[in-house]
């Protein structure tokens, strides 16, 4: 199959028409209304849904109204929109609705500005809502892997009956590469005998989430708590850049700071210095075991985390690496875009 | 090997659809592309450019600070940018728009009056094509009839702007093609 | 022995957890019994807002989903465009619709969502205890207003079936009352009527149901529904508003 230059945020878009998903609900917000120029012309091709509503609020509890009635549906957004779909996400999330939302960054906090960042990170990875709940926090570096994280998160919010995000830079969303759609990777959605469907032939379905008896509530809270131990134990995804020399210096980054990351130590590789790089493609679960192990390895002298943001997915490398090795951090914000010279300089800095 | 071509100019002068264009020559000819645009307050009618990267190599950073390549089609583009391109680059200015030239030695720089040539073709939109076509001959980021043959599939709807288009970047390429090889300057000038 | 009155088929045997004199048990009763007569309870999914009337869904006997507070509408839309086969209705209060879900009833009438929206305006927050609402009267006690509604501090109260019948879209805007038997008997009209357009693909139809809350009223409930009489149809008055075909605006047809 031959590939396509396509935007990011086009990408999506087509990428969950492929994992069959037939609705979508959204509110214009750049870096990443493309998606939803994309699909208005997109999903009549295939009978599906297309509505722009009237506010991120609305969207968002669309989204939870159709995935409740059974369907495969899918939202995109980008920072201050998701912070408005926060209050259906903890909803969905308590639901436990199969639902899949985009996340294409955008520099905060307030109205910000609408280039690049990763300050969402806390947001999406820690709850963002009010309540118990996590979501699962997939983070593409490239417009293929947004492609097949988007279908990804499909069965995975199925699998799990979870909220999943696909969390993206605005360059994600913005920049084309050349993408292939593979065929036949997602399954149609499977039964969903939890659905409201109308109530013929079987007693009546309730999608709720209020539970007034602390004794119930704490069962529900405890049954999602397992959930998420599941998910941790089965679905970490991280790649591994150059960590086969066991360097003394290793980064972690996500998303595009990663390929800038990978850049600087290709540069620094040919002038004889190895440095290694982790790679978390699911931020939620965290690849805590990967981390520790690294910390843990003799060789490794120091830990140097690169993001678009004052700092947070820091405090989650932290906590895996407990301390055992100096981290450093490295970050630009408001929209700046770290340069791959500059984080050389910051390892050689390291290093001296 | 990794080359790299930012294209700067006016919202509007098609900045945007020729780094497509050379985009989809790179990924033709089989090669690793990306193409990131500037975007911001300027897409609404400002400065817009993009920068396209083509390598044999899965590609890293999408931030290039340094080019090897820069098209600029308007004055504030040129002062930008032109000291940001790498030595041994190619400059490809617009001087139909821009009446001064870059005082550098290091970087293979072409005045191609584009607008005129495209005025002279027959519409002024196909201007940034000249300069394509100019670039494409100065440098080798992708070979010329792959350039051709992208033109043709993409405005394959709309013949009219197709001729116009391929005999935009043959005048492009021609101008590039008449004057002499660069020379950069001896390392120990 | 033949039975001439029982429950709906579309209401469950569950004790009712409303007050005495409230009319929310009188207006499930009203749209259970639509349900059952236009047959649609086997295709109903039924949205409940949050209010006194969040546990609406252990008296219906459809499918329900629980809304977010004011967001019923947006659910209702979501579920109705990827299931335009089911018959959808939210049930809402006058805090979730006229206040935090303002937005959201405006948004799905203008666009003309295919959904039944009975909205019951007591004139009072009930679930948190008799707070004001958008709809509290002038002078009306509440607590968050003890001295009585002031218009000039916080404005009129809103009159929800007048703004929505302002719009072009709707198919049937409706206010009616459940406080005498014959304003019930006019109530269950209207609502019928929504729920048939609704079946008949018609677009978006919304009943507002004037309704007594004696335990926020501070009243008995005879005087409730004095109080309701004198006080709340003046300023909210009866009648259809809306109807399939009629272009004209906000204006007042004819009394049930």
């Amino acid at each position: 199959m031959a590939k396509r230059l396509m935007k990011g945020a086009e990408a999506i878009g087509e990428a969950a028409i492929r994992a069959h998903c037939r609705a979508y609900f959204c509110y214009p917000i750049t870096p990443q209304t493309e998606v939803a120029e994309y699909l208005v012309r997109r999903m009549p091709e295939v009978d599906g849904v297309f509505l722009q509503a009237e506010s991120e609020l609305a969207a968002s509890n669309m989204l939870f109204g159709a995935a409740a009635a059974g369907a495969r549906v899918f939202t995109s957004s980008s920072s201050p929109g998701i912070a408005l779909m926060s209050e259906a996400i903890s909803y969905i999330a308590a639901a436990e609705l199969p639902t899949v939302f985009v996340n294409i960054m955008r520099c905060g906090p307030g109205l910000g500005g609408i280039l690049p960042a990763q300050g969402d990170y806390l947001n999406a990875t820690k709850g963002g809502g009010h309540g118990d709940y996590h979501c699962i926090v997939l983070a593409p570096a490239s417009v293929q892997e947004a492609v097949d994280l988007t279908m990804s998160a499909f069965e995975l919010a199925e699998t799990y009956r979870t909220p999943v995000f696909v969390l993206g830079d605005g360059l994600i969303g913005q920049m084309m590469e050349p993408v292939e759609f593979k065929e036949g990777v997602v399954n149609p959605p499977p039964e969903r005998p939890w659905a409201t469907t109308g109530c013929k032939d079987r007693d009546p379905n309730l999608v709720k989430t209020l539970f007034l008896d602390p004794a119930a509530l704490e069962v529900h809270n405890r049954k999602l708590a397992a959930k998420y131990r599941e998910i941790r134990a089965n679905e970490v995804r991280f790649e591994r850049y150059n960590m086969d020399s066991r360097p003394e210096t290793v980064m972690v980054a996500y998303g595009t700071v990663a390929r800038i990351c990978k850049t600087a130590i290709d540069f620094l590789k040919e002038k004889g210095h190895e440095v290694g790089l982790v790679r978390p493609i699911t931020l939620y679960p965290f690849p805590h075991e990967e981390l520790l192990a690294i910390a843990r390895d003799e060789a490794t002298r120091n830990v140097l985390v690169v993001e678009m943001s004052n700092g947070q997915m820091l405090e989650d490398v932290e906590r895996a690496t407990r301390f055992l090795k100096p981290i450093s951090f490295f970050g630009r914000q408001g929209g700046i875009v770290p340069a791959p010279e500059e984080v050389v300089r910051e390892l050689e800095l390291l290093a001296s | 090997m990794q080359d790299e071509c930012k294209f700067a100019g006016f919202g509007g002068q098609g900045i945007m659809t020729v780094g497509r264009l050379l985009a989809l020559a790179g990924l033709q000819a089989e090669r690793e592309v990306i193409w990131i645009p500037s975007y911001g307050p300027e897409m609404r009618g400002g400065t817009a450019y993009c920068t396209v990267v083509i390598s044999g190599l899965p590609i890293g950073s999408p931030i290039i600070n340094t080019p090897g390549s820069l098209v600029a089609m308007n004055r504030p583009s040129l002062e930008k940018f032109a000291p940001t391109v790498r030595p041994g680059g190619v400059i490809i200015i617009n001087s139909s728009l821009i009446p001064v030239s870059v005082p550098r030695d290091d970087v293979d720089v072409l005045e191609v009056p584009c607008n005129q040539i495209a005025l002279e073709i027959g519409s002024v939109r196909s201007a940034s094509m000249v300069a394509l076509g100019a670039l494409a001959a100065r440098s080798a980021i992708v070979p010329f009839e792959t350039l051709c043959e992208v033109i043709e599939s993409e405005f394959k709807r709309k013949a009219e702007v197709a001729r116009m288009n391929l005999a935009a970047l043959e005048r492009g390429a021609e101008v590039a093609r008449e004057k002499p090889r660069f020379e950069p300057p001896a390392a120990d000038a | 022995m033949e039975v001439i009155f029982k429950r709906p088929e579309a209401l469950t045997a569950t004790p009712t957890h409303y007050c005495p004199g409230c009319s929310h048990g009188i207006i499930h009763r009203l749209v259970a019994e639509t349900l059952d007569e236009l047959g649609l309870r086997e295709r109903a999914v039924g949205v409940a807002p949050v209010g006194c009337s969040v546990l609406a869904y252990n008296y219906f006997n459809c499918d329900f989903q629980e809304a977010a507070h004011g967001r019923a509408p947006a659910f209702a839309t979501g579920i109705k465009r990827v299931r335009p086969d089911l018959i959808v209705f939210t049930y809402q209060g006058d805090g979730d619709l006229a206040s935090i879900g303002m937005a959201e009833i405006v948004h799905a009438a203008n666009r003309g969502e295919k959904f039944t929206t009975i909205f019951v305006n007591n004139a009072v927050y009930g679930m948190t205890g008799g707070q004001m609402a958008p709809t509290t009267l002038s002078e009306q006690v509440t607590t968050t207003c003890p001295m009585g509604r002031d218009t000039s501090d916080v404005g009129h109260p809103i009159r929800v079936a007048e703004l929505l019948a302002s719009l072009e879209t709707p198919a049937y805007v409706a206010r009616v009352s459940a406080h005498r038997p014959h304003d019930i008997v006019a109530a269950r009209r209207a609502i019928r009527k929504a729920f048939q357009y609704q079946a008949e693909g018609l677009c978006f139809s919304l009943v507002e149901v004037l309704a007594t809350c004696p335990t926020n009223w501070g009243k008995t409930s005879s005087d409730a529904v004095e109080w309701l009489e004198k006080n709340m149809i003046p300023y909210f008055p009866l009648g259809e508003l809306k109807t399939p075909g009629d272009d004209s605006v906000a204006g007042l047809t004819e009394g049930l």
